[in-house]
């Protein structure tokens, strides 16, 4: 459904056997739409030659999903960063610096899991050029960047919900995938994504409640 | 401790001051011992205690040995006899701990059984199971098709700890990533399994009848439950899923603080009716639901209850009719960023409860780490059984970028008088929390050692690929998965280097005497999710303790401790009746301290356990 959008070489880490340029990343063709449901195994470009390493326990999937992972991470800690700025309250400062110290960590534990099998590891400039499920269009990001106050509060609320939603879409995807995320690192890693995510959603739909 | 940022500080009532705790964000300050330590795989990284000493480090099988993240993780432990149960990602360990100086395995079985906690009953040791990848047959290879996959809990006969072997894999919805086990009290024969899944149901095509549903009132639905295992243990291999427990049902989304009506201080209660108090929100959001499964469970069986570490949620429920558990009470909390494990005080009027913020491989506890977040909050339980939450803990030290920390699992130490636990920290070490004030925890011992890996160079260059080689910054997960006081020794699973048995050493705040008040103390076996009741002996340590703890907190004056404790030691010093006679005598004497003392009931126990033990001395 969509054209694949190529990497600038600088939003990869040029490690790794395979420097081919993975081009995987793509772009939702109704940037307003809540969630997209099909999948990445539906998505153009989500089938980019990875190579897996005889006997090794993960898919394609696998990586694409940690991959895809990192640029969804690095935008949610890109808009968190946000509310430091635009003035938002201080319980939204809170979850949002939460959101940024956890999402942190976790980029630092894909790139490492992506690089220790082998694998290329996107950095955190790549939510600039991947698209995944529940981020935010440039165009929606630059909203974000003009409101502040109560007005940064609700729209940041509201689209880290549907990016967390698609984050959760994400992990739904990946185990719907055949024989993947069934590589310990990335299964407990998954299922930690969508716990945590799940319980932040709604503290975020409280706080939303309470603007 | 001085150097010990108690967040209980943090207690305030009302939604303003709330709002302006919440505000000062605040980071490790403390020079703390722990801070800085030298790295090493093994037992050569630097070290530090206050309050304990290490007894040994015995790494784990060499089938196990490896640094490839979780896949070889050591997991949670239970103790039976004269042996630790170690669970591990890819199997588990039986270890004799005759000796607690030179524990020595039994027998290593491999079994892919992520995440492996395990708990032991009798001659039967049962195994959590919750990966996408855990086969039926044990296997390492992938699952390819569902009728190979297991996701449950695996019953293994333990009778021979040279040769267990694998009984039944009982199969569940959403897996198990944790289970506690609930013995009926009206069938000796009978024991119940809670299961708690983390994750999403499994397939249709993968377990048939499991179902990924949204809504709460849906009974046919696999989430918004606990699943429990009925097992008769005369026929292990009959053990089924006997009921979905829906303790979740009428929960909405956890209520967040600062909010005119919302109960509790920070948080305040799931109940659908307090999720919208007041009238109708300017923009009424939609309507998410709540907890849908548990992270962990912890049961306190003797006293019918259950607390549940639920997502954003700590849930308490009434495990009397083990087939039809009752939700008492439920309370959310925001700056808990998951609730995670339980602990309950012995008189089951305490509960600490342990956030595990980062999933447990983070490195949470940095300089930079919100103090706020991944640390415990102590709940008391109120007569009408509903939770009142007093303060926070999470150490006030700054670890390391290469130390995975987090508040994890722990124990109660059997110290007479005093809520005391220890507690694993992952590489953050184990330390030693006095929780008798629920407003006020109090770290009180530790033991910690430097990360396993050392800093990352700068210029990483390419990673080396051959043989699993490790090329980037991330480290090793390692450190304490868990910490158990059981029969006399600290017990802590050590994810990477192996298993520490640690002993507790005196210090200002934990004498001599209630340390060998707490070795008193002993059980057939201990699975740290179904806690047992601590019962002391009458015993000279125990009333010991006692007389130290008035000491310390200055209950009697200066000249009475000198008194009571000479009498003490003289009566020790005696036999039979003469000794019996002295302590009635003290007893007595003793008693009639509880008036001016400003703390009497400690005072009265004091009398009370003299007077035990006159009537125990023959």
């Amino acid at each position: 459904m969509n054209r694949p959008t190529i990497f600038k070489k600088s939003a990869l880490l040029l490690l790794g056997v395979a420097l081919l340029p993975l081009a995987f990343a793509c772009e939702k063709p109704k940037p307003e739409a809540a969630i997209d449901h099909t999948g990445m195994a539906g998505m153009s470009g989500m089938d980019a030659p990875v190579t897996i390493p005889p006997g090794a326990r993960f898919t394609a999937a696998d990586v694409h999903f940690m991959q895809g992972m990192i640029a969804h991470h690095a935008q949610a800690i890109y808009m968190s960063r946000l509310a430091n700025e635009n003035g938002a309250n201080t319980r939204v400062k809170f979850l949002a610096t939460k959101i940024d110290q956890s999402q942190r960590v976790e980029i630092v534990q894909m790139q490492g899991w992506l690089l220790d099998n082998g694998q290329t590891a996107p950095d955190t400039m790549s939510y600039k050029t991947m698209m995944m499920q529940g981020m935010l269009t440039a165009a929606e990001l630059k909203e974000l960047e003009t409101l502040r106050g109560v007005e940064f509060d609700r729209k940041f609320l509201e689209y880290m919900i549907k990016h967390h939603e698609g984050a959760i879409q994400m992990v739904k995807d990946l185990f719907a995938a055949p024989m993947s995320g069934q590589e310990t690192n990335i299964n407990v890693f998954a299922n930690d994504v969508e716990q945590v995510q799940t319980a932040e959603i709604a503290a975020m739909h409280q706080l939303l409640a309470d603007l | 401790m001085g150097t010990t940022r108690v967040l209980g500080a943090l207690a305030v009532a009302g939604a303003l001051a709330v709002a302006s705790a919440m505000q000062a964000q605040t980071y490790p300050t403390g020079n703390d011992p722990r801070n800085g330590l030298k790295p090493g795989k093994g037992g050569d990284a630097g070290e530090v205690a206050h309050g304990m000493k290490l007894m040994s480090l015995t790494p784990k099988a060499a089938v196990f040995d490896s640094v490839n993240g979780l896949d070889f993780a050591n997991s949670d432990i239970a103790f039976g006899g004269k042996y630790v149960y170690q669970g591990n990602f890819a199997g588990f360990s039986i270890w004799d701990i005759s000796n607690a100086a030179k524990p020595v395995l039994m027998s290593t079985v491999k079994c892919q059984t992520s995440q492996g906690d395990p708990s032991i009953y009798g001659n039967l040791l049962f195994v959590s199971a919750e990966g996408a990848g855990n086969r039926k047959d044990c296997g390492k290879a992938p699952v390819t098709d569902p009728s190979q996959h297991t996701a449950g809990v695996r019953i293994f006969d333990v009778s021979n700890p040279s040769e267990p072997k694998l009984v039944k894999n009982i199969e569940t919805c959403k897996g198990s990533h944790t289970h506690s086990l609930l013995p009926s009290k009206k069938d000796k024969n009978i024991l119940y399994i809670y299961v708690s899944g983390s994750g999403g149901a499994r397939a249709e095509n993968d377990l048939p009848g499991c179902k990924n549903g949204t809504d709460p009132a849906d009974t046919t639905n696999a989430m918004y439950r606990l699943d429990v295992i009925k097992v008769d243990l005369r026929k292990p291999d009959s053990a089924y899923v006997v009921t979905g427990a829906r303790i979740f049902t009428g929960l909405g989304p956890a209520p967040r603080p600062g909010r005119a009506g919302g109960a509790g201080g920070r948080g305040g209660r799931g109940d659908a009716a307090a999720a919208a108090p007041g009238g109708a929100p300017a923009t009424p959001p939609p309507a998410p639901s709540g907890p849908r499964n548990c992270h962990d469970v912890t049961i306190y069986p003797a006293r019918d209850l259950l607390a549940g570490a639920c997502g954003s949620y700590g849930i308490l429920v009434d495990v009397k009719n083990p087939e039809k558990p009752v939700r008492l009470d439920a309370i959310s909390d925001s700056t808990f960023s998951l609730w995670h494990t339980a602990v309950f005080s012995n008189d089951g009027k305490k509960v600490v409860f342990t956030d595990e913020w980062g999933g447990g491989t983070g490195p949470m506890c940095q300089a930079t780490s919100m103090m706020q977040q991944g640390g415990n909050t102590t709940l008391e339980i109120t007569a009408d059984r509903k939770f009142r939450q007093g303060g926070y803990f999470k150490p006030n030290f700054a670890q390391t970028a290469q130390e995975n920390c987090v508040s994890h699992n722990g124990g109660v130490i059997p110290v007479p008088g005093r809520d005391i636990m220890t507690q694993g920290w992952y590489q953050g070490g184990i330390n030693i929390i006095d929780f008798t004030d629920p407003k006020k925890p109090v770290e009180i011992g530790y033991f910690d050692r430097g990360a396993i890996d050392n800093p990352p160079p700068i210029d990483q260059g390419p990673p080396s690929t051959a043989a699993g080689g490790r090329g980037s910054a991330r480290s090793t997960t390692g450190g304490s998965w868990g910490s158990y006081y059981w029969n006399g020794y600290i017990y802590s699973s050590e994810i990477a280097r192996g298993l520490d048995v640690v002993e507790l050493t005196p210090t200002a705040d934990l004498s001599a005497n209630e340390i060998a008040a707490a070795k008193l103390v002993r059980y057939e076996q201990y699975n740290p999710q179904s806690q047992p009741v601590i019962a002391w002996p009458a015993a000279y340590p125990v009333v010991r303790s006692y007389v130290d703890q008035l000491q310390r907190k200055n209950g009697l004056a200066a000249a009475r401790i000198t008194a009571i404790n000479a009498s003490l030691d003289a009566s020790e010093k005696l036999t039979g009746a003469a000794r019996k006679s002295a302590l009635s005598k003290l007893g007595s004497e003793v008693e009639k301290d509880v008036a001016g003392s400003p703390d009497g009931p400690r005072v009265k126990t004091l009398s009370a356990e003299i007077k035990r033990l006159a009537a125990a001395t023959k």
